[in-house]
Formats: structure tokens, sequence, C-alpha cells
């Protein structure tokens, strides 16, 4: 992960609606006056300087609620909605000096997206849908076939190739979804809320089924969602949004244990502690003097390894030695240690 | 908020008593001034003859053009014309018979089948295969320009603000006046009819691709987009398809107002088509006839909607529910028709239906009615009189002079006139009392109207009234487009054509809307009903107006009551649909809480889906209001006194300016009238929170 040069790489990004939407950039203002001037003027600030990077590979994850702009946001990236100002990088090119054919180019290729309701051809089979981007690069027929079938095969829905949208689960048309948006092999994909419409035992499935695609495949990835239980789950990095802004950016364990603000913290609030904080978070707390060498006869658990994982463990030795992945030691932890760091993060 | 909203129902209240004060000076001084009465015909302007001299000069100037193009389209309309009538029968029933297989399955097949059979039989082919060819080149053209006209209209919001309004026109302004223009510029022959056909069939095209378009789901074109799909492909690859089923729809609209359309041309003649052929047999009285010739419109029509329809839905449809290929079927119709094709060379009864074979009963038909009227003719006699003595007189001219001991067996005596007087006042205040002022006024409004009668209500008052009424409904725009209108028929002394008109046409529709929402309300009620009413609604809408005149001709003759029932026939069906289908989808939930909260079925009936109905069963009025003004113009026919009629003398004189004139009078009424009930009803969802 090298953040110097980012797959990806958002710079004070804008978008506002109304008549007389690009007036507002003609002069340079700061973010808050610049916010208050769009709204005296009765416009919607929907995206407000939003700045953001994601290295290759990683899944960053934008939750927000409902008119936070986290929509406007992934549109803007490719393009769907023309911002007002600032940088969109991929690959260190600005895609918003894009022009209308590059751009066509661009999504042909390199971008891949993801919709909330699937927008999926009604007139289209499994196979034409997802053989559809392929087609419109004029790709030969028996090309387009085979590729589309690795797709769908890898999705796990062969054997309905020929059934229409309207024939399929809700679940199953979101794989469709997810196999166009693959189809020709994108290096950033874009995934808009992909799971909010379907149901809560789907939704959970699919997320794991997200995973082992990107297991598999090692995307950069934007995934948006409302979910902050799904935003834990599957991100390496979260930005929460609020407003048209991004309050806080950081691991899911770091927005847990350090949420920016009051309204970070209300999303935190219901988190199952267990699951987020860490062995390493939990040693942080423990006074660095007290650590020395490594007790003998003491399990031994990584770093990453959250309460819940090693709870089982912790009950039968009562202290545990905690190392890095490379194996060093960090220090122990007891039960003591553990009560302390959860009473911590339920109080506050 | 609160008092503002009081300061409005104040208002209006006050509107109303200004009105009827207004109403009531003038209706009391009828005999002070002429021009109370009469709109004097010194204030009026010559419209009619300015539109004439206009279009005399764009016909000495732009005629040439349009001949060019009616000589163009002579060319493919001659060759579908000469192909179908030289194509011998049996060919043309197998191919028929193929697409319509293909369409809708084996029972399309075996109606279509029937339907050929029956036109071949009874000696009608040449005359069918006539109006079909008139179809067939009619279509394809108002499907193309109607699919580009409302492409640009989806592309463009000024080219949108453009075509809206014109759409308006075209579907609002009658028949008969579209065919004066056309007949001048286009001269005569059934390439007019064709063209005439082309241009009505466009709006539902128009209107069903902007539709279509806009309701492409946004995140399916931004898939494409996202796909990199080129603007081209964006559009036929993801927008087109996507909105095809609402498109086709769009095709199957255009079909059958195409052959409505080609039906009603007859009238200028010279086709020779099966309309001329119900038109010329209707004008003898020779009802056996013209009653076979209407069955094989009929037919004609029911297998166009049924076929379009087809294809319609079958796009919807999965595609393996076909056992059959499509190009199977298709295939084997093909091979049927080239061999009976190869056949008729040698047998001469394949090429040309024989004579000797030709079924038709027209006398035997005409037989039986000249019994039954003969029989029967003291019933329907009195089932006529009663309803122009006791429904239709009152109120055109009032009850002060229907009451008469010829009509009702006794004269108004002042008593009788006292106790009308007291009756609807403490009707008013009871109504009023009970529902609020707004009832208390519609009471008097029809007390008064019912009194002195539609017609001879003071001009004055009568824009008073309905520009209030609209005003009220619907806003200051809606109030001023009902003043322009009625201007209109002012200045053009086209008025008292105009409210005769308005009154028959009012008549018809308040007994259709009564007896179309109460059978809707049983429909809603049970589905055995609802079964039943379907198919005859279908019937009924899909059928060409001419033939809804003839059973009603052959029993009550030609006159004002014929019409009012052909009106009734025609626009009850919109009053049906729409209430079932208002009652019967209330948000189930609301059902659900209703039933939870202990509501006998009646009570949900009445408390809960009725009132959640108001919108929808509203824009059933509408539609059953734009119903009746369009059998209003067909019904001139066989007798009407009004606009209606006044546009069909002039298209018999083929005086445009009179035409026009007489056309636009009832458009502004159709316009006004929608624009107030779409108003109320728009008002209404928003009441009730339905999107």
């Amino acid at each position: 992960m090298s953040s110097d040069n980012p797959k990806l790489r958002c710079r004070g990004l804008w978008k506002v609606y109304g008549p007389n939407a690009s007036h507002f950039f003609a002069q340079s203002h700061d973010k808050e006056s610049r916010i208050k001037t769009i709204r005296d003027s009765s416009h919607i600030p929907a995206v407000c300087d939003v700045s953001f990077d994601v290295p290759e590979g990683e899944i960053f994850v934008i939750m927000g609620l409902s008119g936070s702009g986290k929509s406007t946001v992934i549109r803007c990236l490719s393009r769907l909605i023309e911002p007002e100002s600032g940088t969109i990088l991929l690959d260190g090119e600005n895609l918003l000096e894009k022009s209308k054919d590059q751009m066509i180019e661009i999504r042909r290729r390199r971008v891949g997206m993801v919709f909330q309701h699937f927008g999926l051809l009604p007139h289209q089979t499994v196979l034409g849908n997802v053989a559809f981007p392929l087609k419109i690069q004029g790709l030969s027929i028996s090309e387009q076939t085979n590729r589309a079938q690795q797709m769908i095969d890898l999705v796990g829905l062969n054997g309905r190739e020929q059934s229409y949208p309207r024939e399929l689960s809700g679940g199953q048309q979101q794989r469709v979804g997810i196999a166009r948006s693959l189809a020709s092999d994108p290096e950033l994909w874009l995934l808009d809320e992909p799971f909010s419409a379907l149901d809560p035992l789907i939704r959970r499935q699919m997320q794991d089924e997200f995973l082992r695609l990107q297991k598999l495949l090692n995307k950069t990835i934007v995934f948006i969602t409302h979910d902050f239980l799904e935003a834990l789950r599957l991100a390496d990095r979260i930005a929460i949004m609020k407003d048209g802004a991004i309050v806080q950016i950081g691991t899911p364990a770091e927005l847990v244990s350090n949420p920016a603000n009051d309204y970070v913290a209300e999303f935190t609030r219901d988190v199952p502690k267990l699951k987020i904080l860490t062995a390493g978070a939990v040693l942080s707390e423990v006074n660095p003097q007290k650590i020395s060498a490594p007790l003998e006869g003491n399990p031994t658990i990584e770093n990453t390894t959250t309460i819940d994982q090693f709870l089982p463990i912790l009950i039968r030795s009562e202290t545990l030695n905690v190392a890095n992945n490379a194996g060093d030691y960090l220090g122990s932890i007891s039960v003591l240690d553990v009560l302390k760091k959860l009473a911590e993060e339920t109080i506050s | 908020m609160n008092s503002l909203h009081q300061r409005k129902e104040r208002f209006s209240l006050f509107a109303w008593v200004a009105v009827a004060i207004f109403g009531s000076v003038f209706l009391f001084q009828r005999d002070l001034a002429d021009w109370v009465t009469q709109y004097p015909e010194a204030w009026t302007l010559p419209a009619a003859t300015w539109a004439n001299i206009g279009m005399d000069w764009f016909v000495d100037h732009f005629r040439w053009l349009f001949r060019a193009i009616s000589w163009l389209l002579t060319w493919p309309m001659d060759a579908i014309l000469g192909l179908l009538t030289w194509l011998p029968w049996p060919t043309t029933i197998s191919l028929f018979i193929g697409i319509a297989f293909v369409a809708g399955g084996w029972p399309l097949a075996l109606f279509t089948l029937f339907a050929l059979l029956y036109m071949v039989g009874i000696g009608y082919w040449t005359e069918s295969m006539r109006t079909l060819a008139l179809v067939a080149v009619s279509v394809p053209l108002s499907v193309l320009v109607g699919f580009g006209l409302g492409v640009s209209a989806w592309r463009s919001e000024r080219a949108n603000r453009l075509v809206q309004p014109l759409l308006d026109l075209m579907q609002t302004v009658p028949t008969f006046a579209y065919l004066i223009p056309i007949l001048l510029l286009f001269g005569f022959g059934p390439v007019v009819g064709m063209i005439a056909s082309a241009i009505y069939a466009c709006p539902p095209m128009v209107r069903s691709t902007v539709l279509g378009l806009q309701r492409v789901p946004e995140e399916t074109v931004e898939s494409g987009i996202m796909s990199g799909a080129s603007s081209g492909q964006l559009f036929w690859w993801v927008r087109f398809p996507s909105a095809l089923p609402t498109i086709l729809v769009g095709v199957n609209q255009s079909t059958m107002a195409a052959l409505s359309m080609v039906i009603i041309a007859a009238i200028i003649g010279s086709s020779a088509d099966i309309g001329w052929e119900v038109l010329s047999t209707m004008r003898r009285a020779n009802f056996g006839e013209s009653l076979l010739a209407g069955i094989v419109v009929a037919l004609i029509a029911m297998l166009l909607d049924r076929i379009t329809r087809g294809f319609a839905q079958d796009n919807q449809r999965s595609k393996r529910a076909f056992s059959l290929s499509p190009r199977l079927i298709l295939g084997i119709a093909g091979a049927t028709a080239l061999s009976f094709l190869l056949l008729s060379l040698s047998v001469t009864e394949l090429s040309e239906f024989p004579d000797q074979w030709v079924f038709y009963p027209a006398a035997q038909i005409n037989a039986a009615i000249l019994f039954f009227t003969v029989e029967f003719g003291a019933a329907l006699d009195q089932i006529k009189n009663g309803f122009l003595f006791f429904f239709l007189l009152p109120l055109r001219i009032g009850l002060e002079n229907t009451i008469r001991p010829f009509t009702w067996g006794f004269d108004l005596t002042l008593t009788m006139k006292i106790s009308y007087l007291i009756a609807c006042v403490s009707l008013s205040l009871l109504g009023g009392y009970r529902y609020g002022w707004r009832v208390a006024v519609a009471i008097g409004i029809a007390t008064v109207l019912l009194y002195f009668g539609i017609e001879r209500m003071p001009w004055p008052a009568m824009v008073a009234l309905l520009v209030t009424l609209a005003w009220q409904a619907g806003g200051t725009r809606v109030g001023l487009f009902t003043l322009a209108g009625l201007a209109f028929m002012l200045v053009t002394g086209v008025w008292s054509l105009g409210v005769r008109s308005l009154y028959l046409c009012f008549a018809a529709v308040l007994v259709s809307f009564i007896i179309g929402g109460s059978l809707g309300i049983w429909a809603s009620q049970s589905d055995r009903v609802s079964r039943l009413v379907r198919p005859i609604n279908d019937t009924l809408q899909t059928m060409p107006l001419f033939v809804l005149l003839i059973p009603i001709l052959m029993f009550f003759q030609v006159g004002e009551f014929t019409a009012f029932l052909a009106i009734i026939a025609y626009a009850i069906v919109p009053a049906i649909r729409y209430t079932e289908h208002g009652l019967r989808h209330v948000n189930n939930e609301v059902i659900e809480a209703a039933i939870a909260s202990g509501c006998t079925p009646l009570q949900i009936l009445w408390q809960v889906r009725l009132p959640l109905a108001i919108p929808e069963i509203m824009l059933g009025l509408n539609q059953t209001i734009m119903f009746g003004l369009a059998m209003l113009i067909i019904a001139a026919l066989v007798g009407t006194q009004g606009l209606g009629q006044a546009v069909y003398v002039a298209l018999g004189q083929a005086n445009f300016g009179e035409g026009l004139v007489a056309g636009l009078g009832i458009a502004f009424i159709a316009m006004s009238a929608d624009r107030i009930i779409q108003a109320v009803s728009a008002g209404k969802k928003r009441a009730l929170g339905i999107k």
C-alpha cells in the first residue's frame, strides 16, 4: 500500500445542484463560507470538498444516511454526474479532463459499476446482460459468450444463462449485475449500495460472496452503503459522510475506538464491540511499563484477532501473549485488561 | 395556514354568492332585453369566412405540394390494395392465421379463421380487403412519424412543449373536422382517407413513445453508460428495447385509431370499402345490410386489436413459453398459402369466392326487425318518450316548459311552482347543513337549471357559472382557459349550438356515469360480474363508433334519443373500467387495517375504498366525457342538433371555416372539461397523499 501513488485519488470534489451551480467556483473560498453562500442562494451543495485516496486492492467503503451525498460521489467518480470542481485521478490521470470518447473507452475497459436496483436490461437474458459490455465493445459473439460464461460461473449462476431478469430473485439479479460489471475485467470497481435492496439473509450471503470474489480478483473498490455494520464487515477503510462532506476516514477499528465526533459515535454505539476490538487495541490500553518477556506456557495470539475470537482461549488461560503477524512479541493481556477496555468503550 | 384556508373558503363562498346574484338578475330580467337571451349577431366576428379566405389562399399556393404527397402515397397503397385483392382468399386466410398464431396461439388463430370465413362467406371479401389495405399503409406511416415525433419530444423540452398541445388539439378536434382540410388539400380518392387516418393515428404513438422513453429506469441507463455505450448504442440497445413494451402498446392504439378513422373517412366516399358499405346502407335504412357489414368492421377491429396486442404482450412474456417456434409456424402458414395460390390457378372457386356460396341473410334480418318494431313498437315508444319527457326535455328547456298535459298529464300551477321552490330551498339548506356550503350551492344550481333548462339560461349567467366552476376547481389558469373557450364560441356565433351539444353530452355523460359507476362498483365486489363485464367493455371500446349506431338505430330510428343512447353505449365503458380499477386497487394495507378495525364489507366499500378511489373515478369521469364528445360527433349522422351536426354539415359542403369553428368549439369544451377534472383529481390525490 503506497499512499503516494494510490490507484484512485479524489481531491476537493464539489457537486452543487441549482441553475447557476458553476458560478460559486469562480473565486476561491474556504469550504464553510462556500457552503453558506451556496445555501443562501437556494442551491443545494450535494458534495462538499470530498477528498480521499484508495490504494490498489483496497475496499474503500463510503457510508452515510440517505441525502448524505454518497451516491452522488460515486456517480461523480464515473462521471455519470459532472462535478462542479475537483480532481479525480485514476492511475494519475484526471478523469474530469477526459473527453466524451475517452470516457467511453475508460468505462469500457477500466471501470465497472454495480447498482442498487441492478439496472438490468429487461429484454435480455442473463447471458445477454452479462455479455452486454462486451457486445458494445464490438467483440465477436464467441468471445462475448466465452467471457460472459466465465463471469456467470464466477458468480454461481450457471444453469440460469437463458433466464430473463424478471424470472430471477433479487439476489440472483444482483449476481447478474456483478457479473456484468466484471465482464471487461475493470481495475476500478464501483458498487452503489449493491445489497441494500436485498433481504437481510441474502444480504449476508452476498457480502460473503463479495469478499470471496475480492480475495480472488483483488480489485480497487469503492463501495457505497447506508448500513454501518455492512461497512464494518467489508471495509479496509471507511469514510463516513454527512450533509455532503466526509466526517471521518479510518479503519473499522479506528472508527469504533476513536469516533471523530458525536455523529460517528452514534453509529458505533450499537456495534458489537467484541467483533471489532482486537487484541492489539486491548494491548494499547495496557501500561507499556508492565510489558516484559512473553509468559511461558501461555498461548500466543495475533494482534488482529478480535475479542470474540480469542475469548474462549482467554477463559482457559487468563493471560495471553500477543504477537504481530511476523511473530514479534508485543505484550500480554489479561481478562482484566479486556474488561477495562470494554468498559471504557461502552461508557464513553 | 389555517386562517389562510378559512380566508380562501370565505372568498370562494363569496364568489358563488356573487355568481348566484349575477345569474338570477339575468334570469329574471330575460324579457328586458333581447341580448340577454340571445347573443346578438352584431357582436360576432365572421371567423368562419376569414378561415375560409386563409384556407383558399393556402390551397391555391400549396395544393401542388399536398397533391404530390398524395400522388406519392398512391403507389404503396395501390400496390398493397392490388396484392390483397389479387391474392386468392384461402391464401390470405392462411397467412393471417399464421400471424395470429404467433401473436396469440390457438384461440386467436381459430378466431381469425372464423372472422375471415365470415367476411368471405357473407360476400364482403373485397370490401374488407380494401379497408385492411388502407390500414396497412396508414399504420406504418403513423407509427414511423409518431415514433420520430415522440423521440424528438422526449429529447428536447422545447419540442415537447410544441408537440403536447398539438396532440391535445388533435385528439379533441372532432374527426369530421379533420377531413375538411385534408379533402381540400389532398383531393378526393381513397388515399385521402388513408392520410386522414395516418394523421389521426399519430397522437397515441407519440404519447407512448415519450412515456416509454421517460420511464426507462435511470439505473438501467446508467448501467448502459457504465458499460461504455456510445450515445447511439445507448439509445438503440438500452433505452429503446427497455421502452419497447410501452411503445408497442402505442402501436396497438395507433392501429385501432387508424381503423376507426378509415371507417369514418368512408363518409367522404369513393373508397368502396366496408365503412362505405355500412354508411350507405345505414343511410338507406337497410339495417339488415348495415348490421352484416357492421359485424365485418367489428371483426376487423377485434382481429387487429388482438393481434397487435398479442405482439405487444409477447415482448414481455418469456420466449421459451412457446412450444412451437414462430418461424416454424410462419413457414407452415406460408407453405399452405403458396399451395393454395398454385391450386387457385386451376380451381376457380379458390381464386374467386363463388357467388352461389355466399350466405347473405339481410332480407331475413330486415323482416325480423320489422316484426319486432311492429310488435313492440308501443313499448319502445314508451321508453323513448319516458326519457324524453322526464329527463331530456326538462334538462334542455326546463320543467317550466316541459310540464304540459301532453307530456306529464297536467299543467304547472302556481302552487306547484311554489312547492318546487320550497322543496329546492329546503333540500339545499339540508345539504348545506349536513355536508357544507358547496353541496348547498350545487343543489341550488342543479334545481335552477332543471327548472329553467340549460338551453334557456341567459348566456351571461351561463358564462359566469361555468367560469366560476372551472376557476374554483382548477385554479386561475383553468378558469381563464374556460373563459377563452366560451368567449370563442360567443364571438364566432356558435354559442347556441355549443349549448345544445353541452346539454346532450351532459345528459348522456350523467347517465353513463351513474350506470357505469354502479356497474363498476358491482364489478369491483364480484369477480363473476367483473369477468362478465370485461369482454363486453373490450369489444365496445375497440369498436369503430359507426357500428355502435346500427343496433340502436334499428329500434329507435333517427333522432336525439338514438344519439343519446349511442353516446351512453360508448361513454359507459371508461366509467365502468375506472371505477372498478380504482376500487380494486386501493392500498391493501389500508383495507387490512379496516378489516382489523372490524369494518363490515359494506363499510369498507363506502368508507374506505370509495373515498380513496375518488381520484381514479374522477379520471374515469374525464374519459367518459371525452368518449361522450367523440361519439357526439358521430351521432350527428343519426340526427342531433349542435356543434357535431354543424361539423357534419360543413363536411358535406367542404366548408373549411364552418367546420373549423364548430370543431374548435367542441375541442374547447373537451379541453376545458379535461383540465377541470384533471385538476380536481390531482387535488384529491394530493389531499389523500396518493402518488
